[in-house]
């Protein structure tokens, strides 16, 4: 609405046009391939020259401005579906830029999608779920009035929130090894995921816990619940649909975050975009294409988040 | 020790032995920090009693039931309930709650449970009793509550007063000896004020033991063996209903009943 309002305005449109007028001028589209389409208005050895980046710049900012006065014009959802399509175009274009070789992506997605991405989404989905775990008995033992469990459930949030993942998926995996435990990369990437991620989540559980009003505390305390049987029939039934979609955030997190366990060597996505393309010099290709796959699980898995959020909020 | 209001009781406590108490608070002291909210408290309560706690906001009402079954702590004096010393290291707390009812200014129901649930989850999960015959216990207490037909509903579909009705029957399930009331009907719309406190009535004639902060003076003076006025953390007047009412002793329960009458 505001934008609208604002884009009808005529001072505001000149400011705009100006802005990108100055903008691109002092880029210098002049060697971009959008100079070369304006060739017969600037010669096409004008590159680099003053008239070329003039005449490029009030070309290409008039064109933009034009674009956003009429998106402007446009419904709400019309405008958004515009933009998105824009921004997709604007990012084909820079992706054809590399010159990939889309020939090469094909020949190497299915085992990118059947390898990496399975890879991703089971180590995440086990992580989640210890991660849960962890989270229910740190937050459980952060509000307990025992010293001993608070005292360790805030001395491990404060340790694995307070180190970078990386770092916990090396120490893992090499310092486990040095106390005798020899462990696979996969249950090592695994267990520095769940315990970040435990940490973490321990304070989303421990919000929701305190959540649930004082009085069903003491109501389920009147007719002689211990704090057991409060917890698990009373208080946790009412506090997980308030926990389930920031943990839903958390697993969205967690499968980009995922991506750190490829230095240990676990085959997921991220290693398989790294290490795939190397032999035939195609980095980009395999980066773009991991990437492609990372963007799209993580679209699914938000339009999943967003279904579930709407049935927890009816209640 | 209220013989001097009652002089027919006092002639029997003078011939058979005094009737055990069920619950004895001794000296007791509470503090919030500095602020010092029970002070120096002293009552007995005889199985079968009904006594009615009123007195001005912050005096202390609540904290003083809440300390008989321990929802909050005491630190000093001695507070008994049915022979069970209640201490900072006691064993067994929970025993002791589950013999003492207690309702609630707000209800308190458990929302994600069916108001049959909501009975049935204390003789099951605490006493050990078969789910049948926790539904059959459920039942019976909604009845005598006048709710039995809306017990598999949710909390969230009842109006206040019925919800409060639950919470009774739902401590009653338990069976308990002695029940706390914490102003039951102060939350409550005026015209769901009487489905509750006749409930209340009904329990009283039946015997139960009960202790009721509340301001309902009819209620009081229908049932009440005792009216205690607190003011300041301090029991100021211990009367019959009828004395407490209309020929109170103390300045303090004059001004206070002046206000509310
Ligand atoms: N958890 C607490 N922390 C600190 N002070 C408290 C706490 N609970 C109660 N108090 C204080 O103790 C005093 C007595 O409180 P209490 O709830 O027992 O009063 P009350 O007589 O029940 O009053 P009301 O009629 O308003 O319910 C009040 O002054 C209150 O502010
Ligand atoms: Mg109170």
């Amino acid at each position: 609405m505001q934008e609208a309002r604002l884009l009808s305005k005529t001072p505001f449109v000149v400011a705009l046009y100006a802005a990108f007028f100055v903008l691109l001028f002092l880029v210098d589209m002049s060697g971009t391939g959008f100079a070369e389409l304006l060739a017969p208005a600037i010669g096409s050895d004008g590159e680099g020259s003053v008239y070329a980046r003039f005449v490029t710049s009030v070309t290409l900012s008039a064109i933009i401005t034009l674009g956003i006065w009429l998106i402007g014009k446009l419904q709400f959802n019309a405008q958004r579906v515009t933009v998105w399509l824009i921004m997709a175009g604007l990012f084909m274009l820079f992706f054809t830029s590399f010159d990939l070789s889309f020939e090469f992506i094909q020949s190497k997605i299915w085992f990118m999608v059947s390898q990496g991405i399975l890879t991703t989404l089971y180590i995440s989905v086990v992580s989640i779920s210890i991660a849960s775990v962890l989270a229910i008995i740190g937050a459980v033992a952060k509000l307990s009035s025992n010293g001993f469990a608070n005292g360790l459930a805030s001395f491990y949030t404060s340790f694995f929130r307070g180190l970078p993942l990386l770092m916990q998926v090396y120490l893992i995996y090499l310092g486990l090894p040095q106390l005798g435990f020899v462990i696979d990369a996969v249950p090592a990437g695994i267990l520095a995921l769940s315990l970040c991620y435990g940490a973490y989540m321990t304070e989303i559980f421990r919000a929701g816990i305190e959540s649930i009003p004082k009085g069903q505390w003491e109501a389920a305390r009147s007719i002689g619940f211990k704090f057991g049987l409060t917890m698990r029939r009373i208080i946790l039934p009412q506090a997980i649909p308030l926990i389930i979609p920031p943990t839903g955030n958390q697993f969205i997190a967690m499968l980009k975050d995922s991506s750190l366990v490829s230095v240990i060597g676990v085959w997921e996505l991220m290693f398989l975009a790294r290490t795939l393309g190397q032999k035939d010099f195609k980095h980009m290709e395999m980066l773009i294409t991991a990437a492609m796959l990372y963007w799209i699980l993580s679209m699914v898995l938000e339009y999943a988040q967003s279904h579930i959020e709407r049935r927890y909020r009816k209640g | 020790m209220n013989s001097v209001h009652k002089p027919d009781v006092a002639v029997e406590t003078a011939v058979k032995p005094a009737v055990k108490p069920i619950v004895e608070l001794k000296d007791v002291n509470k503090w919030y920090d500095d602020f010092h909210c029970l002070k120096d408290i002293n009552l007995t309560v005889t199985p079968g009693e009904r006594i009615v706690i009123c007195g001005p906001s912050g005096s202390g009402k609540s904290t003083m039931i809440r300390c008989i079954n321990r929802l909050e702590a005491h630190q000093s004096g001695e507070i008994i309930v049915d022979d069970v010393v209640l201490h900072e290291h006691m064993q067994g707390i929970d025993k002791v709650r589950s013999e003492v009812g207690m309702v609630f200014q707000s209800f308190n129901l458990f929302p994600h449970m069916t108001i049959a649930e909501n009975c049935m989850a204390g003789p099951m999960w605490v006493q050990g009793v078969p789910k049948g015959e926790a539904r059959r216990l459920a039942m019976k207490y909604l009845e005598q509550v006048r709710i039995p037909e809306q017990a598999d509903k949710y909390p969230g579909q009842l109006s206040g007063g019925q919800q409060q009705r639950v919470a009774i029957a739902r401590s009653l399930c338990m069976k308990p000896k002695l029940m706390l009331f914490d102003e039951p009907t102060s939350a409550l719309d005026p015209e769901m004020v009487s489905g509750v406190l006749d409930t209340m009535i009904d329990l009283a004639k039946e015997g139960m033991t009960m202790l009721c902060v509340t301001h309902e003076m009819g209620f009081a003076r229908e049932v009440a063996d005792r009216v205690i006025f607190m003011a300041d953390g301090e029991i100021v007047e211990e009367n019959t209903p009828g004395e407490f009412f209309d020929n109170p002793r103390e300045a303090r329960t004059q001004q206070f009943l002046s206000q509310i009458l």
